[in-house]
């Protein structure tokens, strides 16, 4: 088309031109009629019967020519009806669109006219238009308006009755000057440009006013209601857009243009104020829009547009015309303080004003000075830190110390973490042997080049120096693994508290722990040969340099809770239990004793007040009206802390209430006698059987079950068992040792020391039958406990029988924990409390003469001894047979019996074994 | 056992399985509630006098509604004997302390069965239980009041040492009264759990007494096992009357809202004590 007229210039076109078809774009399809649709503003369908038969609304929900159509309602005879038939009026056919606002019978609630203001009410006029077309005169409404009744509103009335007049202002009277405003404001002629803010009140106007006559008084001046406006758009608050009229044609703007100022001009004009200031140009007359046609200046076209002709700054005058009325604040009719005003420099937004106290000055301090050579990064001294622990200790000794260590001086072993540590200390954490050999690289040198080594490095660091030759030398290859080991005993005890309670690793044996505590002493004090000084001189050189090691190396793998660690680790009582458990417990069992002491006291308050954090439940403070205090967290109730439950302390407090209720745990290997089995249940034989590998403690539970049996059967026993039993009670009171060393120590440890023992004893007893070694009691404190309570067990179960049988029944159970041949503690250990481990001897050597005398016990035990070195099933086996006996055969006779008939037995046994 | 439902009526409620409503003033029965399987142990009034909730031994609360006498709600959760019962402010919930520890919250509004919020802070059977507003005082026989603020979320516990037998606030909302075996009447500052007086002299050792603050918070009453009434001043902590209501135990004592009328009940009896015409005892026989 567009080419069309191009080409051919005599063709005139009309109308608007098509738009040129593009060769690839599918043919528009033309949307058929029946998608044609009108949907109304709910989103209805509305379809369209004609614009003379109903338009788009027709029939009952619109349903005239629709597919359901208009269906007749059924004929109901409405002849009874006829009486009360009402007729049918306007509204009846009128939806709700008619009914609506812009409907032409809106029915809404409204004020009513007695009591509305005399705003147009323009819903009213509408309607009253229609109505007017309707009526049967057309232009009836005109004479009605003509001819309007006198009804002014309540509000009017009312003021009328108080006295007020048209023309008058609301308030009471004043007692002042006629109101002349008009003329003193008039008078005043504005400057375009800023005029001083604030000034134009038309009390200040009326100050220098005359004549007032005393007793008149006047009705304040009319207002006019503030319009306020509802904001529309999304301009700025206080701005009013460029009205056309004015900006171009400069008559409605008196001034120059200042859209911050919307209100106070009009105002001030709709009271006939003066027209301000000259005529101006043309509003925005400038470059910018040029000159109108019918402008008539045109001499400032070019000129350029100075900026006095602007704002520069924001604010300009107030509206001072005291028209807010009663509706404004009371800051405008009140004098000001025009300095202040003046000095703050913009705009004061309509319906605010300025405060009359200045802000609070905010104080600004300076930053303190830093010194000259502040650096901004913090080093930390390591010297200082050592020195801080070596407190206690005095610095020579410390040197000392530290240099008599076998090689050069670590700075601080216990600092770092493990890779801090030296492998000497690793080891000693591990447990595990010192291995043979020089402990350093310079023991392997010849003494001229070790001595060539120190002195290169004594020029490095001098202080060490002495003393490192010396240690150098001083450590023999095969003593060196003890000697280094005591004296990393020694730096971790020395300066520790001696408060610190610590285990008590040799419980069992008072007057080894005893000396093991004198020897934590003088770690404590630092004493380098702690060791050899609190070992008891009465000892052989062979238990003393057992104890020895043993001693060092307790006092390494209990040193004050490796101190480095517990360092790094919060104890787990807070870490786990905080919240509530712990709260709860408390509240149930910890502070019990407090509170009822303070009950006792009378002292009520805090000591018996506990608060806890406490969730109700929503639909609880709903129903209490009262707001939910935890909102969003869906908790209810006292807030709940998760515990373990397989921690190690239930796991203590189990064993512990297994101890007293005591139902009997068998030790590990199930090789106890079969005498101390008789009482046991089967249900707990087969346990024994299922497990075979139970910690160490599990014997010392048994044991503890042995007591309590015995206990039982006290009744029947010996004097001197009882004593036995009754300081083992009180030894059960607290877990054995070596529950916790299950728990806590590695088991690794454990079982090297415990085969280290037997391989020494087993060696110590081959090439000496008849010396015993107390060591083994005394580092395995269970076992003697072990063998003497099976001791009073087998004598209180076999009452009946002889004596002698005691010793051999508590040998072969000792035998059986521990090595093969270990020499059983003599009965009489039973009846004397505990003897210390040198007295000891001659008692397990009696009882060796003893033994021997009876010759068929002695056959039992070697017999115990080898059943030991059988498979573990065949004991299982054996045992299950033995129990089974001892179960149903309660009886004394009949244990008796039945041991008679294993002792053929095992007689048999023995003797094969001997030719072995 | 008697209470107050308001100031003109009372409730009585024993082993019979049954409960009572009584005028106050003409000392007529009005109705009988019968339903609960075991003996009945506490009852309250709603606010409105529309509802009545009462607990029993059979481990259930019922709610009754009080016109028609039957059964609004019959309410089992408790694992034991519901010792105490109470409606809240507006007689919206139904709080219910029992033996088994637990204070249970039901609501009354909804159809449901099972309580909006069960309390099981208590290491022993709940004894007794009071509402104020947002408040819910609780005492136990493990020795220790509690004191639920639902609007603060928190829990205060007092502990007293001795099993609680009653537990009140006083009418201020500032004090709790607690009386327990141990023969004392305790009152406790609410916010601090400070002792402002104790008030001792009666006899309480074995049963579940009551206590109770008079109208205007001046005195102090308590029941007692050697058949008087004691009652204290509140200031002073010392005896200002011993009444002698019977020879037997006084197990419940209830005083009025407003006026100086005292409400006790023994064995079977429900006495009304007023003030000023010396004893306008008005005994009705219940159960």
């Amino acid at each position: 088309m567009a080419s069309d007229s191009d080409g051919d210039e005599d063709f005139v076109s009309y109308g608007t031109p098509l738009e040129p078809l593009e060769e690839d774009e599918p043919r528009k399809k033309p949307v058929p009629l029946h998608e044609q649709t009108v949907k109304d503003e709910k989103g209805r369908f509305q379809r369209f019967h004609g614009a003379f038969t109903g338009g788009f609304s027709a029939g009952y929900y619109n349903t005239v020519g629709s597919k359901e159509g208009w269906a007749p309602a059924t004929f109901v005879s409405s002849r009874q009806q006829k009486a009360e038939k009402q007729l049918a009026r306007p509204e009846d056919f009128m939806d709700d669109e008619d009914l609506g606002e812009h409907g032409i019978a809106p029915a809404q609630i409204t004020t009513s006219q007695e009591f509305s203001s005399s705003r147009r009410d323009e819903a009213r006029e509408k309607a009253r238009a229609v109505n007017a077309q309707a009526a049967l005169i057309p232009g009836d409404t005109l004479l009605e308006e003509l001819i309007a009744p006198a009804r002014s509103s309540i509000g009017v009335e009312l003021l009328r009755k108080m006295g007020w007049k048209e023309g008058q202002g609301v308030g009471p009277r004043v007692k002042r000057k006629a109101r002349r405003q008009q003329t003193g404001v008039g008078a005043r002629v504005y400057s375009s440009t800023m005029p001083p803010a604030g000034s134009e009140d038309s009390e200040d106007d009326d100050d220098d006013d005359d004549f007032a006559p005393e007793d008149v008084t006047f009705a304040p001046k009319d207002v006019t209601p503030v319009d306020f406006s509802p904001r529309s758009g999304v301009r700025g608050l206080g701005y009013r857009g460029l009205d056309p009229g004015m900006a171009l044609l400069g008559r409605a703007a008196p001034e120059h243009i200042d859209l911050f100022k919307p209100q106070s001009e009009t105002r001030s004009r709709l009271f006939g104020a003066a027209q301000r200031g000259s005529r101006r140009g043309g509003g925005v007359a400038g470059q910018a829009f040029g000159v109108g046609a019918l402008e008539d200046e045109d001499e400032d076209v070019y000129h350029k547009d100075s900026m006095s002709r602007y704002d520069t700054e924001l604010g300009g005058e107030e509206p001072g015309d005291g028209l807010y009325g009663w509706t404004a604040p009371q800051q405008y009719t009140k004098r000001r303080d025009k300095s202040k005003d003046a000095s703050y420099l913009g705009k004061i937004l309509e319906g605010f004003t300025l405060t009359q106290r200045a802000g609070e000055e905010k104080t600004i301090f300076p930053p303190p000075t830093l010194p000259r050579d502040y650096r901004p990064v913090h080093r930390f001294h390591l010297t200082s830190v050592s020195v801080s622990r070596l407190s206690g200790v005095s610095p020579a000794l410390a040197e000392a110390l530290r240099t008599s260590r076998g090689h050069m001086v670590k700075e601080e072993p216990q600092q770092g973490g493990r890779h801090q540590l030296d492998s000497g200390q690793r080891r000693a954490l591990l447990g595990e042997d010192v291995l043979q050999g020089p402990s350093s690289v310079m023991e392997l040198l010849k003494p001229e080049d070790r001595d060539r080594l120190l002195n290169l490095r004594n020029s490095s660091n001098a202080t060490d120096s002495r003393h490192a030759t010396s240690s150098a030398l001083s450590g023999a290859a095969s003593s060196s693994g003890l000697h280094q080991q005591q004296q990393e005993a020694l730096a971790s005890w020395r300066g520790v508290q001696s408060s610190t309670q610590s285990f008590k690793p040799f419980e069992k044996n008072p007057s080894k722990q005893a000396r093991y505590e004198l020897y934590l002493d003088r770690l404590r004090q630092g004493d380098r040969d702690a060791v050899e000084q609190s070992l008891d001189s009465g000892m052989t050189e062979w238990e003393r340099s057992r104890e020895r090691e043993e001693f060092v190396r307790a006092s390494i793998l209990y040193r004050p809770s490796s101190s480095s660690l517990t360092a790094r680790f919060t104890s787990a009582k807070h870490d786990e239990d905080d919240g509530d458990t712990v709260e709860v417990s408390r509240d149930q069992e910890g502070d019990v004793d407090d509170k009822q002491a303070a009950v006792k006291m009378k002292m009520f308050g805090k000591l018996t007040r506990e608060t806890f954090e406490w969730h109700p439940d929503k639909l609880l403070c709903k129903r209490f009206n009262v707001p939910d205090p935890f909102p969003g967290s869906g908790l209810v109730g006292m807030p709940k802390v998760k515990r373990d439950k397989f921690s190690v302390f239930n796991f203590l407090t189990v064993t512990e209430s297994r101890e007293t209720t005591a139902p009997p745990k068998p030790p590990e290997t199930g090789k106890r006698s079969r005498w101390d089995i008789s009482d046991q249940k089967k249900k707990i034989k087969e346990e024994e059987e299922g497990d075979a590998s139970l910690p160490a403690c599990s014997s010392s539970e048994q044991q503890t079950a042995d007591g309590t049996k015995s206990v039982d059967q006290k009744s029947s026993d010996k004097k001197s068992n009882g004593d036995e039993e009754e300081e083992e009670d009180e030894e059960e009171s607290r877990p054995p040792m070596d529950l916790f060393k299950a728990i806590f120590a590695s088991s690794s440890d454990e079982k090297s020391s415990s085969s280290e023992g037997e391989s020494e004893e087993e060696e110590k007893t081959k090439e000496d039958e008849g010396k015993v070694e107390p060591q083994a009691l005394n580092l395995f404190n269970i076992s003697s406990s072990v063998t003497s309570s099976s001791t009073s067990v087998t004598v209180s179960t076999c009452a009946n029988q002889q004596t002698v049988k005691a010793p051999v029944s508590s040998r072969t159970s000792s035998q059986e924990e521990f090595g093969p041949k270990l020499p059983p503690p003599s009965a009489a250990l039973g009846s004397t409390s505990r003897p210390p481990p040198s007295e000891e001897r001659p008692d397990n050597k009696r009882s060796r003469e003893k033994k021997h005398k009876n010759k068929k016990q002695h056959k039992h035990k070697k017999d115990k001894k080898k059943k030991k070195h059988k498979k573990h099933k065949h004991k299982a086996k054996q045992q299950k047979k033995s129990k089974t006996e001892a179960s149903d055969s309660s009886e004394d006779e009949e244990d008796g019996h039945v041991s008679t008939e294993e002792l053929l037995k095992r007689l048999k046994s023995v003797q094969s074994r001997e030719t072995w | 056992m008697a209470r107050a439902a308001d100031g003109n009526y009372l409730l009585s409620c024993g082993s019979d399985k049954s409960l009572k409503l009584w005028s106050v003033s003409r000392g007529t029965l009005l109705k009988t509630y019968s339903g609960h399987g075991y003996e009945v142990l506490d009852a309250d009034g709603s606010y409105d006098n529309g509802q009545i909730c009462s607990c029993s031994s059979d481990k259930t609360v019922i709610l009754w509604d009080v016109a028609t006498g039957q059964v609004a709600r019959k309410l089992r959760g408790h694992a034991g004997k519901v010792n105490c019962v109470q409606f809240n402010e507006e007689g919206t919930v139904i709080l219910s302390g029992s033996i088994d520890g637990t204070v249970r919250c039901w609501d009354t509004r909804s159809r449901r069965f099972e309580a909006i919020q069960v309390l099981d802070e208590a290491t022993d059977g709940v004894s007794s239980l009071k509402v104020a507003q947002h408040e819910l005082l609780t005492g136990s026989v493990d020795g220790r009041v509690r004191r639920y603020d639902l609007r603060m979320g928190q829990l205060h516990v007092d502990f007293i040492s001795s099993p609680i037998t009653c537990v009140c606030f006083s009418q201020d909302g500032q004090c709790t009264l607690s009386s327990s075996l141990d023969s004392a009447v305790r009152l406790l500052d609410k916010s601090t759990g400070e002792m402002l007086g104790e008030y001792t002299g009666h006899k309480m050792k074995g049963y579940k007494l009551d206590c109770c603050l008079s109208s205007k918070d001046t005195h102090v009453l308590s029941c007692s096992e050697d058949g008087h009434v004691y009652c204290w001043d509140l200031v002073e902590g010392s005896l200002t009357l011993k009444l002698p209501v019977g020879k037997a135990v006084v197990q419940s004592l209830s005083f009025h809202p407003t006026e100086t009328c005292l409400l006790t009940a023994m064995e079977g009896r429900v006495q009304v004590w007023g003030a000023e015409p010396e004893e306008t005892d008005e005994v009705v026989l219940a159960t």
